[in-house]
């Protein structure tokens, strides 16, 4: 890339410098749209293949222009062809997805009170112990939860992920509620002490309204992250807490590959975080970034 | 914590308090109070994480100096350093461990340097921007195994992918029936695999490299622009040094959750053909080889070699974290 149109020196005419940059900046423009459109296409390709007859899907060359059809999503939801319900697997996912996410906050929000608004003393430290056991594989404590489980007879049951989902996303859920909460001016809060405001009042008028965003976001990411969860759910669930992730690689059998049913299943499956995601792109920012960058 | 301020002092006081209530005592008493006040709602949390995270590891611990596959039940025992001398010994753990490190700095630094070049293309203004940036996130946003499943089938299949498909329909405009039709996840499959991870991860290497180019001084740019600085220049002494941070940031994050990958291994090979890492190893020697000594001796590895990962990142989140204080 030369770097010439970009200078208008003092000399040079500040007209034709300006149209230099300009025409750049519609190349550059137009980069990242094709960028955009290749980072894109697979997703496209997956949802366009969903909607093909299994015989449209698997062809070569690909069949762009082939007629549509909802026979993958009628497979997929099990109305034709006597395939296995996905309602189990999806209903699965939701709770440990919605329940998980509950817990996380009625344990993160107290906890980033304490450590934004009235800093407990080592506030840093213990903000670092909650990240610290994000940093540790979870995969190598998972052995002892899996022994644990089977002795007190709660393999395969939705609640064991439950409580493993909470501990996964309760670190970084402390962590971003923590950044939200440091936004409360410190000035209001000493204000309403003053005008003699208790400590409900406090939370409900001052707390409440700068954070409620933040508990979007934190619940936000806490879903995402239960609801693409693979390895536990594999090892610790079976036929009856089986979730989405499980699902999805269980359609891919002996019985051969039904491309446009898979399709179908992973479109389905990836909807939720996907309309999650684009309603909050900028606050998945800030939480994925553990509240570090705002 | 031998620097408290109440703690050391509660000792002496504590015949006086006995003897009569002094001012000074109840002031202290009244403080320790507050001091727990402002605790309590931290324990649930710490309590629940200390539970629920710890114990397995230290559990992890203690079988990974036994010997106990399920599998021979009879056998059970210590071990002392056994599983660690097979650990260190086993072929196939080395070579997992190399794959780890190759796929996990191949994902995060490739994907770290496209994300940057998408994140200085999105930084100024388009037409559609905003749909551009939602079109580049989507990768991230896709259930991780939904993109396996669709880069192994849909993608890279040799006969009906569209890949392949795209060779084919190519070479058929230029009137050709013999494309090259290779086999993608045969010929490299840790190519195959680092690909489809790095289509995952650049996006969220560009979201954060996004929100650090946009939290940078206009004025500055300006004004170095104004003195007649170049494009590169610009991005040589401003933005980069601007940036350093968000990019150790990224790339640390980055690490975290790759060298923890299982759904794309697993998903694509399975973990064959030299693609099997530390996560998915373990995973097959509990769950499959049902070698639970070695199983957590591995596993013990794994952290200590997290660690050393992990108090790198501490110390950039940190440094970021004492900047949010000071400002």
């Amino acid at each position: 890339m030369t770097s010439a149109p970009l200078t208008p020196r003092r000399g040079g005419s500040l007209a034709t410098a300006t149209r230099h940059r300009r025409r750049t900046g519609g190349l550059l423009g137009l980069a990242a749209w094709l960028c955009g459109i290749a980072f894109f296409l697979p997703v496209a390709w997956m949802v366009l293949t969903s909607f093909h007859s299994e015989a449209d899907a698997a062809t070569n060359p690909p069949s762009v222009g082939a007629g549509l059809s909802l026979h993958g999503y009628r497979e997929f939801f099990g109305a034709a062809g006597g395939g296995v319900s996905p309602w189990p697997p999806l209903l699965n996912s939701l709770t440990a997805s919605v329940v998980s996410t509950l817990l996380v906050l009625l344990l993160a929000v107290p906890a980033a009170y304490a450590l934004a608004i009235k800093p407990v003393r080592k506030w840093s430290d213990v903000l670092f112990f909650f990240l610290s056991t994000k940093m540790l594989p979870l995969v190598a404590g998972l052995l002892p939860v899996y022994l644990v489980a089977q002795h007190t007879g709660m393999l395969d049951s939705i609640w064991l992920l439950v409580l493993l989902y909470t501990s996964m996303n309760l670190p970084i859920a402390v962590w971003m509620m923590r950044s939200f909460l440091a936004e409360v001016p410190v000035e209001m809060l000493e204000a309403a002490s003053i005008d003699g405001a208790g400590l409900t009042t406090t939370l409900t008028r001052i707390v409440a309204p700068v954070a409620m965003p933040g508990i979007a976001a934190t619940a936000l990411i806490s879903f995402i992250f239960s609801w693409n969860e693979l390895l536990f759910a594999r090892v610790l669930t079976g036929v009856v807490a089986g979730t989405s992730p499980v699902f999805l690689t269980g359609l891919v059998t002996s019985q051969g590959l039904f491309l446009a049913k898979v399709c179908a299943a992973a479109t389905v499956i990836s909807l939720p975080v996907l309309l999650a995601g684009f309603a909050a792109q900028d606050k998945l920012v800030q939480g994925l970034s553990l509240g570090a960058v705002k | 914590m031998p620097t408290g301020i109440t703690e050391p002092a509660a000792g002496a006081p504590a015949a006086a308090v006995r003897g009569g209530i002094r001012p000074a005592v109840r002031v202290r008493r009244g403080e320790r109070a507050k001091e727990w006040a402002r605790r309590a709602p931290l324990l649930p949390a710490l309590v629940f994480l200390v539970l629920v995270t710890q114990l397995p590891f230290l559990a992890t611990v203690v079988i990974s100096f036994t010997r106990w596959n399920a599998l021979a039940p009879d056998h059970r025992g210590f071990a002392a350093l056994d599983n660690y001398r097979a650990v260190f010994t086993d072929p196939a753990m080395r070579a997992s461990m190399g794959t780890t490190v190759l796929l996990t700095v191949t994902v995060v630094l490739v994907s770290l340097l496209l994300g940057l070049g998408l994140a200085l293309l999105l930084d100024r203004s388009f037409r559609g921007r905003g749909l551009v940036r939602t079109l580049l996130i989507t990768p991230f946003l896709i259930v991780p195994v939904a993109s396996a499943l669709l880069w192994k089938h849909a993608l890279y299949n040799a006969s009906y992918g569209l890949l392949n498909g795209a060779l084919t329909w190519i070479w058929g405009l230029f009137g050709s029936d013999s494309p090259p039709q290779p086999d993608w996840m045969t010929n490299s499959p840790l190519a195959a695999v680092e690909v489809s991870l790095i289509w995952q991860w650049t996006p969220f290497m560009m979201l954060i490299l996004l929100a650090g180019l946009q939290s940078r001084a206009a004025d500055a740019v300006e004004a170095a622009r104004m003195d007649g600085a170049s494009a590169f220049d610009i991005f040589r002494y401003l933005t980069l040094p601007h940036l350093r941070r968000y990019l150790e940031l990224a790339a640390l994050l980055g690490t975290v959750y790759v060298v923890q990958n299982f759904d794309a291994v697993f998903t694509l090979t399975s973990g064959g053909l030299g693609t099997a890492n530390l996560p998915y190893t373990i995973y097959q020697t509990f769950y499959q080889a049902h070698d639970y000594g070695r199983a957590s001796a591995q596993g013990v590895v794994v952290v200590l070699c997290s660690l050393l990962v992990a108090t790198f990142a501490l110390r950039t989140v940190s440094s970021l974290l004492r900047e949010e204080v000071t400002t």
